[in-house]
């Protein structure tokens, strides 16, 4: 029975014909039975024909798995066409997950030893889709002889075989190294490129290779610059620019070979100057290798002038109309901000503007980057910026633009009023996309901030008087109402126009935060509070508070209700000491996970207030000391601050298990210190739920023959971190192995710059007093990023 | 390189070159999303985007989009410019391309990307030669296919 199968177009038009799903699955059914039943019988003449028609189904996403044997049996065909299709077919269908992609190794080694050119490209263009590492090794050794093979078109296809039999199997680089140094000299343009991939390779693989091919570096610079120098060629020039390929290739080469190598950089900075102010950058061709030339110059040891020149570019791409341009121009340098922030702060206009990008994608970058160029002189410029764009921004990056803006202001802010104007706007302005503990964070900064009391509570009471929806701005100004109403009523205030605000009103307008369906359970009880504080801080009766307070008494919200039901009977029968638990709170110290002050506040204030702030750090003066060395005269050692945890203090001691840090991505351990026996390493912690928060145990082993007494650790770090010294595990090491001292370290790094860490250690050792003082290195950046 | 795809603005793929070992599954998976992400994207937008660890490249012509999976090391820039060299060779091969010639001939549009790109690198640089090199094999075929033909029934 001979029915002539379908041709593959013709299948193609029969499917498309289909006008719904279920017809076009129908078709491809009834047409794959046909396929199998042609597979059973094993007709060679139109195997191909058929798998062909399986390959295109197989793309809309039909099962084509009963095709792999065929694909097999035609690659093991004479049959140039066979073998087109069923190489193709090997590379669609089958892949390393599945135990038959190994039985086309034997035909693939032959068609590389025996077959034409053709049919040699076709067996290395498929094992360097799909070869697995099995495969690689067994042939590893006919495509080492196919780089010697005369014909070019082979051979450029060998060189890109052997990289991929490198990236599956790393050991095959000893076989692939020593044609590297010929393969060099070729002229054909496919063959060196292929080579210069493969010298990558072999260099990101193994530190030996990389030393090793240095030594070419002035062979690159010869190359590239014979590409930059030859005219127009109609074969490889793009937009008139010399093989991109090839240019953007070894200048990737060069950056690996001279990274951290002084010498290798030194043989390219002329080179590299060249590129950088000879390429036409009209079209995207001459922009590619102007891009990669940048990363290049950025990347290795170059003179300074050239990385000056490269981030200008930089900049020169931020203001190129094409929007691919903007993006990598955004893109890199956002990861130059740290390293060459002079030199990227020149360009903040340009990247300023792009915070107006319709796309996302820019829009963000440029919102990063502006945010990492924000610093103390132009901090209220960039504010102002970055408050406009929080304005119209897209809700995506509400989030982000608000706590930078709030982080940038906790650096920089010039006046505390200024800082405090600044959280109010952003509250005002993306209330709902800030964090948690910007609420916190506020109260914190009014609360310390004596001379702006008066001013706080009526810029906020105005702002609640206007908008009582957003939260954050709801609950500070509950807050400040309820502990400055007395100040809100007292009407002068010489920084914004007098404000004659009624007692009636202010309650009023408390009573309506509680009452507001928007209002979330936690604002109602900074709301119920705060009218509870106004007892004693205004003149009228207590009459109306009274009801309020009883009336939630009955509230369904059992926090509430608490409340209330306190509040309730604080008023009936502990009127006396109302006055003194209203009073108005001492300063909270910062530091550590922020908790709900609010509800533990009133009640501990009684019992807390007569307590003294007690240093729990008796080295306090000697660690000022150095954080001097660190950072010269700290503004933090002259402000009042007690080190001790104050009420809400207390109970993030409470709360937190100080000896068992939960667990968190492996950071490795670092060793130290060493010295006669005595050695200090390093472990770190990074809580996943508190990233600002780095945990740090100090371990010190003695494995000598004397103890090691009176062992004291100090630390100090920059000043925008904050560091807590918990107390060590003892004073002894003892000799021999004995049991480590271990101490906690508690970093705080919420901005996430770059740790430094200095210790000091004293200690007595074999009857000898130590002293030493040492900066850590080589800190893993995990630790702070 | 890690993968390209190409597909009409209905989703439906065309073509798809893998680099890396991934299941079916996966790779169905790739597709659907991916295609998804580009598709939402407007008009006006940039040609790169970042999705999972991958930076993808894509750009359209016509009625079709070519969307390219690169690592973090690659140059954005250049892969525009592959891209292009594609496009520029299946309009060279097929005289003025359109995306029904992408349909009809897909092996040739495999067959004329595997002599552009190998392994994910791109291997020659030069138009000629890779048309030269898709000329002669498929002479070969025609070849063959007359001899079929002419042969003793």
């Amino acid at each position: 029975m001979l029915v002539p199968s379908l041709k593959v177009q013709d299948l193609i038009e029969e499917i498309r014909g289909a006008k719904t799903q279920a017809q076009e699955r129908e078709v491809i059914q009834k047409e794959c039975a046909h396929i199998r039943a042609s597979f059973r019988d094993g007709d060679p003449l139109h195997r191909h024909r058929q798998l062909a028609k399986l390959l295109y189904v197989h793309m809309l996403g039909y099962p084509a798995h009963f095709g792999q044997m065929e694909c097999l049996k035609l690659i093991a065909s004479p049959r140039f066409t066979d073998k087109r299709v069923g190489y193709l077919g090997a590379m669609l269908l089958l892949d390393e997950r599945q135990d038959a992609h190994l039985l086309i190794t034997n035909s693939i080694k032959n068609d590389l030893s025996q077959g034409t050119q053709a049919v040699q490209g076709l067996a290395l263009c498929t094992l360097s889709t799909m070869g697995s590492a099995e495969m690689c090794r067994d042939l590893a050794t006919e495509v080492e002889k196919l780089l010697l093979q005369p014909s070019p078109y082979v051979r450029k296809k060998a060189v890109l075989t052997a990289v991929h039999m490198i990236r599956k199997v790393p050991e095959l680089s000893t076989i692939f190294l020593p044609p590297c140094a010929q393969l060099l000299h070729e002229r054909h343009h496919g063959i060196l490129l292929g080579t210069i991939t493969l010298i990558m390779e072999l260099c990101e693989r193994s530190p030996a290779a990389l030393k090793h091919f240095r030594k070419v570096v002035p062979q690159l610079v010869q190359i590239l610059r014979t590409l930059l120098t030859t005219g127009y060629s109609t074969e490889h020039s793009i937009s008139g620019v010399s093989d991109p390929f090839l240019q953007v290739q070894i200048l990737r080469l060069l950056r690996i070979l001279g990274r951290n190598h002084e010498e290798s950089s030194e043989t390219m900075n002329d080179l590299l100057a060249q590129v950088a102010t000879n390429t036409d950058t009209s079209r995207n061709a001459g922009n590619a290798v102007l891009f990669e030339t940048v990363l290049t110059i950025l990347d290795i040891r170059s003179a300074a002038g050239l990385r000056v020149l490269a981030v200008n570019i930089l900049g020169r791409f931020l203001l190129n109309s094409d929007k691919n341009i903007r993006y990598v121009a955004l893109t890199s340098l956002l990861r130059l901000v740290q390293s060459d922030h002079s030199a990227v702060q020149r360009h903040r206009p340009t990247v300023v503007e792009c915070l107006q990008e319709p796309d996302t994608s820019l829009s963000r970058r440029a919102l990063e980057l502006s945010l990492a160029l924000v610093n103390s002189s132009n901090v209220r410029a960039m504010t102002q910026e970055l408050q406009g764009f929080l304005q119209s921004c897209p809700t995506d990056l509400r989030a982000d633009c608000a706590s930078g803006i709030l982080l940038a202001a906790e650096r920089y802010a010039p006046t505390k009023r200024w800082h405090i104007d600044t959280i109010l706007r952003v509250l005002t302005t993306a209330g709902a996309h800030v964090r948690d503990d910007a609420v916190a964070n506020l109260t914190q900064l009014i609360g310390g901030a004596q001379e702006l009391h008066a001013y706080s509570v009526r810029r906020l009471y105005c702002a609640l008087a206007e908008d009582i929806s957003q939260q954050p701005l709801v609950q500070v100004a509950a807050w400040c109402i309820g502990e400055y109403g007395d100040l809100l009523l007292e009407g002068s205030c010489e920084e914004i126009e007098p404000l004659q605000v009624e007692e009636e009103e202010v309650l009023a307008l408390l009573e309506r935060v509680l009452q507001s369906h928007m209002s979330l359970p936690a604002t109602r009880g900074y709301a119920l509070t705060a009218l509870m504080k106004l007892s004693t801080r205004l003149r009228g009766d207590n009459n109306r508070i009274r009801q309020v307070v009883s009336i939630y008494g009955s509230c369904l919200d059992v926090e509430l209700q608490q409340r209330a039901v306190e509040y309730d009977t604080l008023f009936r029968k502990y009127d006396h000491m109302r006055a003194a638990i209203l009073e108005k709170m001492p300063l909270v110290e910062r530091g550590g996970p922020q908790v709900d002050e609010e509800a533990k506040e009133s009640k501990e204030e009684a019992r807390l207030l007569e307590a003294a702030p007690v240093p729990t750090e008796p080295q306090a003066s000697k660690l000022l000391d150095l954080l001097d060395l660190l950072d010269g005269p700290s503004e933090d050692a002259q402000h009042p601050r007690p080190l001790d945890p104050s009420p809400g203090g207390a109970l993030v001691h409470l709360l937190d298990l100080p000896c068992a840090p939960p667990p968190a991505a492996p950071i490795p351990n670092l060793k130290v210190f060493e010295r006669e026996g005595l050695q200090l390493s390093l472990s770190f912690v990074r809580p996943p739920e508190t990233p600002a928060l780095l945990l740090i145990t100090v371990t010190a082993t003695n494995t000598s023959g004397g103890d090691v007494t009176h062992f004291i650790c100090q630390a100090a770090v920059p000043k925008s971190f904050q560091l807590q010294l918990q107390a060590p595990s003892g004073d002894t090491v003892p000799a021999q192995g004995g049991l480590p001292m271990t101490q906690l370290l508690r970093i705080l790094n919420p901005n996430k710059a770059p740790l430094r860490l200095k210790l000091r250690l004293t200690y007595t050792h074999f009857g000898q007093s130590v002293q030493e003082i040492f900066e850590v290195n080589n800190l893993p950046v995990e630790t702070w990023q | 390189m890690q993968f390209m795809l190409l597909f009409s603005r209905q989703g439906k793929l065309r073509l798809q070159k893998w680099y890396v070992p991934l299941s079916d599954k996966e790779k169905k998976k790739i597709t659907r999303e991916l295609v998804q992400t580009v598709l939402a994207r407007k008009p006006k937008m940039c040609s790169f985007l970042e999705w999972r660890d991958l930076k993808i490249v894509y750009k359209r012509y016509a009625s079709l989009y070519f969307c390219c999976a690169i690592e973090d090391q690659d140059n954005e820039l250049i892969t525009l410019e592959i891209i292009h060299r594609y496009v520029e060779l299946l309009d060279k091969y097929f005289g003025s391309v359109c995306e029904l010639d992408i349909i009809f001939n897909f092996e040739k549009a495999y067959f004329i990307l595997d002599e552009f790109l190998l392994g994910g690198e791109v291997q020659e640089t030069s138009k000629k030669n890779v048309l030269k090199a898709i000329e002669q094999a498929d002479l070969l075929q025609e070849v063959l296919r007359r001899q079929k033909v002419a042969g003793p029934f």
